[in-house]
């Protein structure tokens, strides 16, 4: 195997994606990130100087309208599926000590 | 007899007719879900109630003339990672298990629309990531033609919902073949229309750039009739394209003389297997037959097309992916310590080892030190299977070949070598790479009974080249119902 993920790097990645891995799962993600990223490697055989990065098929432009409220106060049926709320709030663990 | 085993559009003939109504078609769709899908698990969520009630409402609407298309009062199943008001759509995910969304995604609205009757929500592999319908959080959806067996996936569930009659037709979700390889699985026609076609609003996101909505139905001319009521420029997408034409059912003729058609040698080497393969080459000598014009050539940078995908479809997940947090809606971990514990806890709980994994992938190629090793070769590499997309086409009107390597594994040995499984896109993903249209036709069964699919492939906004050459094939035999639906 080329590619040997260490631990720095899944706690690294852990955090970008905010993910909290177990150790066992650690290890499983450090093996199947490693054996992807060999796979993944073969694209270093095909030659793209030169190729702009295509990020989309059509031109795509930004598309953008006035700024003008169309739909209703619909803050009932939002906060409806809150995992907790707390009267027209969504409910978090404090944020600043 | 089900009302089940007609085509939708038949069965949208009879209710226009008055022979049937749409709540007696509902009823029979609610009576084949119930026979059957305990034993086959196609639907994550089944509104009884609210699917009859719309059936009410739509035979008063088709009674009064309001209604006359051809899919009033035909019963739909829709995958269940499009937003559907006040019903649950789980992305067959933990961290979604209880999500009721506020509003309906555009295509299933154009779907309403029509007249059609929504009557649940399909499963799928968790966020759309894998071929199997296996990763799903409510368990496997099983083939209806053998249940020790995969429907394919991610659309598993809406494939198999069709094939085993618990609906008209279905709609499902394409970002690396999830509509035609599991099409494909299940002997049903499945469509991924040009990228931009049908509108993304309400769609739970994926791979952005990649993800299309299709119909998923028992033939063409379903397909076709479905995808006109769905697709629509939709200003809420800021990717939805303007078409010049959205008139798809006019391609259903039959008659292909003079269509050129392709066949990629490319698609048809090692890792194929004969039992796919015979099929699909007897489906091309059908059209040659009927006066299309066949052409081996060399398609070139296939094998490119896997790794340049997950790079990519992983990015875009691991950013899509960031707004399942546990604060707005969705599960919540029960004990943490502070804000940020919060969010890592309740995705770690929430997300299952398919969706970790790609997330964590994503997150990599994109960090800081890899993103032009990894990311922006992925996106050259696309630019690159675009041109050679673009060359062909040049010459062809239509690319023809399988849409999978194999028919279904079985269950439980696909997920354990996740780069195996993926090996397994290698005929759709350059599609969704290119924003191409494909369709998959069932074309026979292999030795074991399991159905095989014929993938056509068409320029960008050319749909009419592949329902053209799909339907012309179709004519040459009869649907092969799923035995298990009768």
């Amino acid at each position: 195997m080329a590619n040997i993920i260490s631990d720095e790097t899944i706690e690294y990645v852990g955090i970008l994606a905010k993910l909290e891995l177990s150790d066992e799962e650690k290890e499983q993600a450090k093996k199947d990130m490693g054996n992807m990223l060999d796979y993944i490697d073969m694209l270093n055989g095909l030659d793209t100087e030169g190729v702009e990065p295509m990020s989309h098929v059509f031109p795509v432009h930004n598309v953008f309208r006035e700024d003008v409220v169309t739909n209703g106060d619909e803050h009932e049926k939002t906060l409806a599926n809150a995992p907790a709320r707390s009267e027209n709030a969504f409910k978090v663990p404090k944020t600043v000590e | 007899m089900s009302l089940m085993s007609l085509t939708a559009v038949e069965l949208g003939k009879k209710i226009a007719a008055g022979e049937v109504s749409a709540v007696e078609a509902t009823k029979d769709a609610l009576a084949q879900v119930k026979r059957l899908d305990e034993k086959y698990n196609c639907y994550v969520t089944v509104d009884e109630e609210a699917a009859l009630r719309e059936a009410e409402a739509v035979q008063q609407k088709i009674a009064s003339g309001e209604l006359t298309g051809p899919l009033a009062g035909v019963p739909v199943a829709i995958k269940d990672n499009m937003c559907t008001e006040g019903m649950l759509t789980t992305c067959s995910s933990k961290i979604l298990y209880n999500f009721k969304p506020t509003y309906t995604a555009e295509a299933v609205l154009n779907l309403r629309k029509a007249g059609a009757v929504v009557i649940g929500k399909t499963n799928m592999d968790e966020f759309a990531m894998g071929s199997t319908t296996e990763t799903s959080f409510f368990g496997p959806t099983k083939n209806p033609w053998n249940p020790e067996h995969v429907p394919g996936g991610s659309s598993g569930g809406s494939c198999a919902a069709v094939a085993a009659e618990e609906c008209s037709f279905a709609l499902g979700s394409d970002t690396g073949g999830s509509i035609r390889q599991p099409s494909s699985f299940c002997g049903v026609t499945g469509l991924k229309p040009t990228y931009g076609t049908v509108s993304r609003y309400g769609l739970i996101a994926y791979g952005s750039s990649l993800d299309q909505i299709g119909p998923i139905c028992k033939d063409v001319t379903d397909c076709a009739t479905v995808l006109e009521a769905i697709a629509s420029h939709d200003p809420k997408d800021s990717t939805s394209v303007s078409r010049e034409s959205y008139d798809f059912t006019a391609a259903l003729r039959d008659d292909v003389k003079g269509l050129r058609i392709g066949i990629p040698r490319d698609y048809f080497g090692e890792g194929l297997d004969v039992e796919v393969k015979e099929p699909i080459l007897k489906a091309a000598k059908v059209l040659e037959e009927k006066g299309a014009i066949l052409e081996e050539f060399d398609l070139s940078l296939v094998e490119y097309a896997i790794p340049a995908y997950y790079i990519i479809a992983s990015a875009e997940a691991s950013s899509n992916l960031a707004r399942f947090d546990g604060v707005k809606y969705g599960y919540r971990t029960q004990d943490y310590n502070g804000l940020h514990n919060m969010y890592k806890k309740s995705r770690s709980e929430g997300f299952g080892p398919e969706v970790k994994r790609r997330i964590m992938l994503g997150s990599f190629v994109l960090s800081s030190g890899y993103y032009d090793a990894y990311y922006l070769k992925a996106l050259k590499t696309k630019a690159l299977i675009k041109q050679a997309f673009d060359r062909a086409f040049a010459k062809y009107d239509v690319i023809l070949g399988p849409a999978a390597p194999t028919t279904a594994p079985k269950l439980g040995e696909s997920l354990s070598d996740p780069i195996k499984m993926y090996l397994g896109d290698i005929y759709t993903i350059s599609v969704n790479l290119a924003g191409l249209p494909g369709i998959t036709v069932p074309c026979g069964l292999d030795s074991r009974g399991l159905p095989v699919g014929l993938q056509l492939i068409g320029d960008c906004f050319k749909e009419e080249n592949i329902i053209r050459a799909a339907y012309a094939f179709e004519q040459s035999r009869s649907y092969a119902h799923c035995p298990a639906a009768e």
